[in-house]
């Protein structure tokens, strides 16, 4: 409301977030916080061997480097940015939470970026002096220990964030215990982090059984045993990740379990989650056989299977990634604001004054018989535009009144009736926050969707307001 | 009369500002501002200057071979700078978006699209910049696919500080918000582009600085590594690059002072900004010592250029915070005042809203299940006609005499007609959705 509104109208807004956060969420997991602990596991086999047989320390250790290189290539380019990016895009399409956020959580998020700091410096110190210090014993145990430091603070910096994630999550506690410290000891932060952890752990695991069944193929003997090591990770993680997933389902509070349904829209897709834990089986399953057969028949395994079971759990983790954005409606920050933007407590004065009234950067300050489509585009913008597009790929506004209520022209009063009262049937929509006449408009300017489809173009592409628009006639005098 | 109406249309925008407390003081938040963001800058500094830097010496190994294990050398320093570069970021980041939360947010939704594209962007310069360090060897024979890769990175490091100059310049200027139209007509502003020569001359002047250290190193093999090049002769080509690199900032600096808008320059602005000029003299004449003296005292004023240059740069830097609190201030006095009065007119609205109204009483259901249906069911439901879902009438008959189906169906609905599934219901409670039941099948049925 106060600030100018970016849009994209055919991605959505929503989905901006969503492909960046996943991209850092699945990178951050499976290279940061579990495969680090699987690269010093392999450095320290060949660690243990340097005296008694080094040429067979060799081989261990050029396996746990070049997996480290993949990892390091990764995390310090796409895995660095999209945390940024996270920042830059939750920022540009609800500053209002972000800002909000970033006032209780400003402690939590400057230790976050001492840790990060601390795990940047140590990753570049264990990837570019791997090969400087593996001339004796002791360099490398110096160098085994930058390893352990790393995969230490790696988590850590899970640990944090997972705080401000449960804190977002656990509705109502804004209002009460709005403090950095709640964000640990809230009943949702022990499970996320239970089920985070071996998570992170088993996906590491089988990169790095991805990576060594690439690596080692020349190489038998050595294949075996390396495969024997990842195989015995993930035979303990495996099961604790799937343990961690059925924990963290079941102590989401119960009022919002009773919206995951419509989470996923779809009368099938219900039907679909209410099997969650057949496909945390068959995800955690098959990581389990897939580490065995590498193990049993190194040379018939598959990589490509391996790759596919990680894609596997990765989409168990986007899932609930996204699960999780999603039992937070309709608000953004439990009880305190909308997923508009919008506080709760704003509510009885927009109903009363209307929203333009109060809102920046805006085209129309008031509803008038003559601006009823400018000014409804505006209230789109306002109310609507954080989660809908108008004729986009995502979530198009257009598409959801059609499904509703057919192709024929809408009637103002079949909508307006819906919008009215959509949040107590649709419990994830929040309340329209304008007075009677914003509603008209929006109504207005909706059937003017459906007749005249056009694109809804956001801050970015210039308000369109304000112009001096007599520049051309004035010159023309 | 042209320029009346522009101004005109220039109407200052003033915003609410959050309205919860700043989580530190606010003399925390600038310290961590201009601190940690020179910090940042001069990773950046290092990484751009550096590219670039490469990016010239493997040029010049195209003729003398040597100059390609240069530029090798150089690039190994990028792989540091550029990490460390995005961490140090985020410390800056987190205390504008804290301390200047409208004037921040503001800019970027103005360039949006730009300023979102920033991270891929970054993402493919420091992949290319990994597969022109990692393929060196293997690149050997085709140099053109080689330089071509690091000048491609190159390229989108100098336009991304383009981005980020333009919203750091965008948000000072409320005047500004209401006509600027997406990235371009705010990247035209009157400073931006002074303000970028000015970081590109930066950028040299460390570079050169940091790599005179990093070739002086005792334990640097310089003359093993590059038998045909002399350790002196590179060293003071770089405190060249540095020095020129400053004295050129005596030229543009002025500029990007000119260029400024007025409302913000104070004479503590001035002072800070030109006691960090004399300083930077006293750096250049020891610079310019370096490069004229001779050879075998090569080297000893590096400590004292490096620290004065530091103590320029934390001038410079602090004078621009100066200039961004004098432009801003007053402006966030309104927005301060703004928010206290609207969340006054909340608090009014809220007492309002929860005084009771005699109009509603008026229109009391008879029923209370028909209360709860108006209050619940109306977005997709009527009384006697379809809506989004079937009337209440038609759904009652279905379900006549049979109010525990009804009752089941609401709590948990199927899909049996076209269009959308209904959601379920079961959040309303179970008194409550008995009550609709009932109603429905009492009242609705006895009208058939």
């Amino acid at each position: 409301m106060d600030f100018p509104i970016f849009h994209l109208d055919f991605l959505g807004n929503r989905a901006l977030i969503a492909i960046i956060a996943v991209i850092h969420a699945i990178i951050n997991h499976a290279l940061a916080v579990g495969l680090m602990p699987v690269v010093a596991m392999l450095e320290i086999k060949g660690f243990r061997l340097m005296q008694t047989n080094p040429e067979l320390a060799e081989k261990w250790d050029s396996l746990a480097y070049r997996i480290l290189f993949v990892a390091f290539l990764i995390t310090t380019t796409i895995g660095a940015m999209t945390g940024v990016g996270i920042w830059f895009s939750a920022s540009l399409v609800n500053p209002a939470s972000i800002a909000s956020l970033i006032r209780v959580f400003f402690g939590a998020w400057f230790v976050e970026w001492m840790v990060f700091v601390t795990e940047v410096v140590l990753i570049l110190l264990y990837f570019l002096t791997w090969k400087k210090l593996k001339a004796n014993m002791v360099k490398k145990f110096k160098h085994v220990k930058y390893g352990l430091f790393l995969c230490f603070f790696s988590w850590i910096t899970m640990a944090i964030i997972v705080s401000i994630l449960a804190f977002m999550m656990d509705t109502g506690n804004w209002n009460n215990d709005r403090t950095f410290i709640y964000g640990f000891v809230n009943p949702l932060y022990l499970p996320q982090l239970l089920f985070r952890t071996p998570l992170a752990m088993t996906m590491g695991g089988m990169i790095a059984l991805f990576l060594t069944l690439i690596y080692t193929r020349k190489d038998p003997d050595f294949r075996k045993s390396a495969l024997r090591s990842i195989r015995k990770w993930v035979l303990v993680w495996g099961p604790l990740a799937a343990a961690g997933a059925m924990l963290y389902y079941y102590v989401i509070p119960t009022n919002l379990v009773g919206n995951l349904p419509v989470a996923m829209g779809t009368i099938e897709f219900q039907s679909w989650y209410s099997q969650i834990i057949v496909i945390v089986i068959v995800a955690i399953g098959l990581v389990i056989g897939m580490a065995n057969w590498a193990y049993f028949r190194p040379n018939t395994a598959p990589a490509w299977l391996a790759a596919v079971s990680i894609l596997l759990i990765a989409g168990l983790m986007g899932h609930f990634e996204r699960l999780r954005e999603f039992i937070r409606k309709p608000y953004v920050i439990g009880e305190y604001m909308y997923s508009n933007g919008l506080r709760v407590e704003d509510y009885p004065l927009l109903k009363r004054d209307g929203i333009l009234k109060h809102a920046n950067f805006v085209a129309t300050k008031e509803v008038t018989d003559d601006n009823m489509i400018e000014a409804g585009r505006d209230v789109f913008i306002l109310t609507c535009s954080r989660c809908h597009t108008a004729n986009g790929a995502v979530n198009p506004i257009v598409g959801k009144f059609t499904v509703m209520f057919g192709k024929e022209p809408w009637q103002t009063p079949q909508l307006k009736g819906y919008i009215k009262n959509m949040h107590s049937a649709r419990y994830f929509m929040p309340p329209f926050p304008g007075n009677d006449r914003e509603l008209d408009a929006l109504c207005a300017f909706i059937k003017e969707l459906q007749t005249n489809p056009q694109p809804v173009t956001g801050a970015q592409d210039g308000l369109g307001f304000n112009k001096p628009k007599p520049a051309q006639s004035v010159a023309a005098r | 009369m042209f320029y009346s109406i522009l101004l005109q249309a220039q109407t200052t925008i003033v915003q609410k500002d959050i309205p919860l407390p700043l989580p530190v003081p606010e003399w925390f938040l600038v310290l961590i501002l201009v601190l940690m963001f020179l910090v940042h800058i001069l990773f950046i500094n290092f990484m751009v200057g550096g590219s670039i830097l490469t990016l010239v010496y493997q040029l010049l190994g195209l003729r003398k071979p040597d100059y390609d294990k240069l530029a090798y050398e150089v690039a190994q320093t990028i792989t540091v700078n550029k990490s460390l570069a995005v961490v140090m970021g985020i410390a800056p980041l987190l205390a504008i978006n804290t301390l200047y939360t409208t004037y921040f947010y503001t800019a970027n939704a103005l360039t949006g699209l730009m300023w979102i594209l920033i991270i891929p962007l970054v993402t493919i310069a420091f992949l290319l910049l990994y597969a022109h360090k990692f393929m060196w060897h293997r690149l050997e024979n085709n140099k053109l696919l080689h330089i071509s890769i690091l000048a491609t990175s190159v390229a989108i490091f100098l336009f991304v500080p383009l981005i980020f100059l333009t919203n750091v310049n965008l948000m000072m200027f409320p005047d500004k918000w209401s006509v600027v139209e997406g990235f371009l007509s705010a990247l035209v502003l009157p400073n931006v582009f002074p303000r970028y020569l000015h970081f590109l001359n930066a950028c040299l002047a460390a570079s050169g600085l940091l790599l005179v250290w990093y070739f002086g190193r005792k334990d640097f093999d310089f003359e093993v590594k590059f038998p045909s090049l002399s350790r002196y002769e590179i060293r003071k080509n770089l405190y060249t690059v540095t020095f020129y690199g400053s004295v050129v900032q005596f030229l543009v600096g002025p500029i990007v002072l000119i260029t400024l808008p007025t409302q913000g320059l104070g004479w503590n602005v001035l002072t800070v900004i030109l006691t960090g000029a004399s300083i930077a003299i006293v750096a250049m004449v020891w610079l310019w010592k370096e490069i004229t003296g001779p050879v075998a005292q090569f080297g000893r004023h590096f400590t004292k250029i490096a620290l004065t240059m530091g103590v320029v740069v934390l001038f410079m830097g602090s004078g621009r915070q100066l200039y961004r609190s004098n432009v801003i201030d007053p402006h966030r006095k309104l927005v301060a005042k703004k928010t206290a009065e609207y969340e006054k007119l909340v608090k009014e609205a809220q007492a309002e809203a929860l005084k009771p109204k005699n109009t509603e009483t008026a229109t009391a259901a008879a029923h209370p299940g028909e209360a709860i249906f108006q209050m619940n069911c109306v977005a997709c439901h009527q009384v006697n006609e379809k809506l989004v879902g079937p009337s209440m009438v038609e759904a009652a008959g279905i379900y006549k005499g049979n109010i525990a189906g009804l009752i089941g169906w609401i709590k948990q609905p199927g899909k049996k007609r076209e269009g959308p599934a209904m959601p379920a219901q079961a959040h309303i409670g179970d008194d409550k959705i008995k009550q609709v039941a009932q109603w429905m099948d009492g009242t609705l049925n006895s009208l058939c």
